[in-house]
């Protein structure tokens, strides 16, 4: 196949990018959007140009790290699926392709396709944990949870960290992100003796991060790799409704 | 040079009791006195820079991820082996201490793998206490399921998720005490050399990834927790920025490698389909437990795999292995894989897969219960191949995975040089020449959180007296001209390759001469490729942009730079032990069935290399092993 692409290239945070056009030849249907990049910039060295920068990893959907706006879309036409395991029989020969950055005030670009996420590991500082020090803990079969508690929990703490949702959010809200931990947290036992303290200290970070407000569209759960639910969300509001009015 | 375990005496059930009896403390006072710098924020990383932290000592750590919570203990599926007997099958401490040295082909200290399998239960409760969702029973009771070179059920899961919620359990506490300013996160930040002072680890040089800035640190003790490198084969089921540098830049300072060409190809990942692969995905071991492993019993066959009948199909591991059948251990599934690929059956269109078939499973327990177990592999496998592996086997093929070699380490998980740990994956320690399923996410969990918590401090207790050092030091100063010289140098070059073409080359190389088959002629040619590969990467290199500015190219290049380095020892390690054991098959040690030849006469012991210099032969360091418990047996799944 062969692609034109339009590429996000900025050289940092100060300056000021553009798209910039790229044709490619050869791509194969079988590669992955990350490999088809992988093939743009080995040309683009091959050249002596700057190859686009862009972040990734694992390259099976687990580390979150991939992620582009792809033809406008967080990670790419398919719903529920990374950057990086989006192939590209997803596409045409010759069809144009649009590939920006992640778009959220809170995450601002480093470099070309790559942003700086690190407003979600300090949301996940402002209580996302259990408070157990090692050495703390009691027999595991302690405390039983029912099979559907733990997969309940599960559903929540699948989340990857990608940013997809506030990408693709028209707000750039962390709900998803943020309600995810709070609810994965309060479904168990063990988290839920400080669920009230954390959900006040989470959403108070968040919003101090420059996120938006949620206003449910529900945009969020249909881009998420991993089918977080927008409940969680529902969830995170009533925790903090009781939270905020207990607090007193 | 003499190489000394220092393992502490007693009975064999008694030696760890011993030594947290005996080992000396920091009193809580002193402990904020001293700085403890931790490198890589996987597993091992942050269980021991959260450990360490809540224990009172100032913690620096260090990944190159953009999060600590993306390191590639992430990525792992299947699950966590621990002694809990909660099935009553029979299961103990000793069973799974047998289990992994047997595993591991009898070439592991008796004494580390105790100790793993006797804190494994410890573990389960802590993660559980952090909020980890294992899965459970209905009655509401933790759930095990098998895993391969077992006959019990004690691996421990969440989904096809372990990994993942394993680490955001370590990720959540390290974070905790980020947020308590115990420890200070460096994220994007590579470390690119160890500071030696007097002898002992003193500090770091690392490269903040998104600004090309070099900084030096200094520290009481440093601890390196940055993985395997598997990747080195190019092709493989590690991440992209996995690699070897930080362990083979202390190696180069004085910290002898072990067992470096100890590498586990896992038998269950996606076949290659072209050129352009930049990976290799896994697909869960736990996968053998409801899905059969076969391959046509014709040749070149054309059909469908669903078009074939039964009779028409060799289940070639319950053939071979009928104690064990489809969950036979990692090392002889691959090889078993390979052995029929070569001969001529492999599937697919590039005929170098076998099918991994769950029709008898759905038949027996509905497809409901096989999306519950394995729903999210199944996703994974749609998504990758566009195949419901639902209705139609998957294909899979052996990949590169886990380095059972790594940096050599005592007791106490320290290296060579005083006061340099190696945890998790960058060490040696405990799975001797193959790793039993579900067995890495115990190690790394259990060095960080249990270990060394207690062999740091005894170490520390003899540095209270040593005075925070100046990152003036000349060392300091030393050691960050050598990694801008190394930096220009790439740089300068100029050819006309990329690195990834040398990363390429090299992984193809290895793979055909040292991957799951060697043998002497294939190693010694092998060798002086390397050499050559590694002479034009240095005349022939392309690396646009500079160092003082973010630069994918120049850490890819300096990544490769070592790969071609640590490749060569990889090759001398193979060449110099004459046996089959594990994965290290030998083609000329093997039984006339084709099972492994172990020669434990000659080479009952860990090959420890020691770094002569540039251009140098590496000196081989043996450590013999000494078996008190176990008998040494020939390793049998029949």
């Amino acid at each position: 196949m062969k692609l034109y692409l339009k590429i996000w290239r900025q050289s940092d945070a100060a300056s000021e990018g553009k798209l910039v056009d790229y044709e490619l030849d050869n791509v194969i249907p079988h590669m992955s959007f990350l490999e088809m990049m992988d093939t743009l910039n080995e040309q683009l060295v091959l050249k002596g140009d700057r190859p686009v920068e862009f972040d990734h990893d694992c390259r099976e959907g687990i580390c979150g790290q991939c992620g582009m706006m792809i033809n406008g879309q967080a990670h790419g036409p398919i719903a529920n699926l990374t950057t990086c395991q989006l192939h590209m029989r997803e596409f045409k020969d010759g069809d144009t392709i649009y590939v920006e950055p992640f778009r959220a005030l809170a995450f601002p670009i480093k470099r070309d396709l790559r942003v700086d996420r690190s407003a979600f590991d300090r949301i996940i500082m402002a209580g996302g944990f259990v408070s157990v020090n090692t050495g703390q803990a009691p027999e595991a079969n302690g405390i039983p949870i029912t099979h559907e508690q733990a997969e309940s929990a599960f559903d929540s703490a699948a989340c990857i960290g990608c940013g997809a949702c506030v990408a693709t959010c028209k707000n750039s809200s962390a709900a998803l992100f943020t309600s995810a931990k709070i609810s994965h947290l309060a479904k168990l036992p063990q988290g839920k003796m400080e669920s009230r303290k954390r959900v006040l200290s989470m959403v108070k970070q968040m919003d101090d991060e420059n996120f938006g407000h949620c206003t449910n569209t529900e945009a969020c759960e249909v881009e998420c790799p991993q089918q977080i639910s927008v409940l969680n969300i529902a969830r995170m509001n009533w925790e903090y409704s009781i939270s905020s009015v207990l607090k007193k | 040079m003499e190489l000394n375990a220092k393992i502490p005496p007693g009975p064999l059930k008694d030696k760890w009791s011993f030594y947290k009896d005996h080992a000396k403390l920091v009193n809580p006072a002193n402990r904020k006195k001293m700085d403890v710098i931790v490198v890589g924020t996987g597993l091992a990383g942050s269980a021991a820079a959260a450990s360490l932290a809540e224990m009172g000592y100032n913690v620096k750590s260090f990944c190159f991820q953009d999060s600590a919570r993306r390191a590639h203990s992430v990525a792992a599926q299947g699950g966590v082996n621990a002694a809990k007997n909660y099935k009553n099958d029979g299961d103990s401490v000793y069973r799974m201490f047998y289990d992994t040295i047997k595993g591991g082909d009898f070439r592991s200290r008796e004494a580390n793998v105790y100790r793993l399998a006797e804190c494994s239960a410890q573990l389960i409760d802590q993660a559980v206490a952090q909020g980890v969702p294992f899965g459970r029973e209905y009655g509401g009771y933790l759930n095990n399921r098998s895993f391969g070179g077992v006959q019990v059920s004690r691996t421990f899961y969440a989904r096809g998720q372990t990994g993942q919620q394993l680490l955001l359990g370590s990720y959540q506490a390290l974070m905790r005490q980020v947020a308590a300013k115990t420890v200070k996160l460096y994220t994007r930040h590579e470390m690119l050399d160890v500071v030696v002072v007097d002898g002992k680890a003193r500090g770091v040089i690392v490269r903040n990834l998104d600004t090309g800035e070099i900084e030096r640190h200094s520290a009481h003790t440093v601890i390196l927790a940055t993985g395997g490198f598997g990747k080195i084969y190019y092709l493989s089921t590690l991440a992209m920025g996995c690699n070897a540098s930080a362990i083979w830049r202390a190696h180069k300072k004085g910290a002898l490698m072990a067992c470096p060409s100890w590498t586990q190809v896992h038998p269950t990942s996606l076949p290659q389909s072209g050129d352009y692969q930049s990976k290799l995905t896994l697909m869960s071991e736990s996968l053998r437990n409801d899905g059969r492993i076969w391959v046509p019993l014709k040749p070149s066959e054309n059909r469908k795999p669903n078009d074939i009948p039964e009779s028409e199909r060799d289940y070639y591991l319950e053939r071979r292995y009928p104690a064990f059948g489809n969950l036979a251990p990692r090392d002889i599934s691959s090889r078993a894989a390979k052995e029929r690929i070569d001969a001529g059956f492999g599937v697919g269109p590039q005929k170098n897969a076998v099918y991994l078939d769950f029709s008898k499973a759905i038949k027996e327990h509905g497809k409901g219960r096989i999306k519950e177990k394995y729903g999210n592999l199944f996703d994974m496998y749609r998504k990758i191949t566009a195949t419901d592996a639902y209705v139609e086997p998957m294909m899979i093929s052996p990949a590169a995975h886990f380095s059972m070699g790594g940096l050599w380490v005592d007791y106490e998980l320290m290296t060579t040089i005083p006061g340099l740990f190696a945890l998790g994956e960058a060490n040696f320690a405990d799975h001797g020449a193959n790793r039993l399923g579900a067995n890495s996410l115990l190690q790394a969990c259990v060095d960080g959180y249990f270990i060394a918590p207690y062999t740091v401090s005894n170490y520390l207790a003899g540095e209270i007296k040593s005075e925070r050092l100046s990152t003036d030091h000349q060392a300091f100063i030393d050691a960050e001209v050598q990694v801008r010289a190394q930096l220009s140098k790439l740089l300068e070059i100029n050819g006309t390759k990329t690195a990834d073409y040398y990363h390429k080359t090299l992984g193809k190389l290895l793979y055909d001469y040292c991957g799951l088959s060697r043998s002497k002629d294939g190693l010694i040619h092998a060798i002086a490729e390397i050499k050559k590969i590694r002479e034009d990467f240095y005349k022939d290199l392309k690396v646009p942009g500079g160092d003082d500015e973010m630069n994918g190219e120049l850490e890819k290049a300096g990544r490769i730079g070592d790969y071609l380095e640590v490749a060569e020892l990889m090759c001398l390690d193979a060449l110099t032990r004459d046996e089959s054991c594990g994965a290290h098959f030998r083609e000329e040690y093997q039984t006339p069935e084709g099972e492994a030849l172990r020669n434990d006469e000659k080479f009952c012991f860990v090959s420890a290399w020691k770094w002569r210099g540039e251009g140098q032969e590496e000196l081989l360091i043996p450590e013999p092993l000494h078996f008190e418990n176990v008998e040494l047996a020939v390793r049998s799944y029949k």
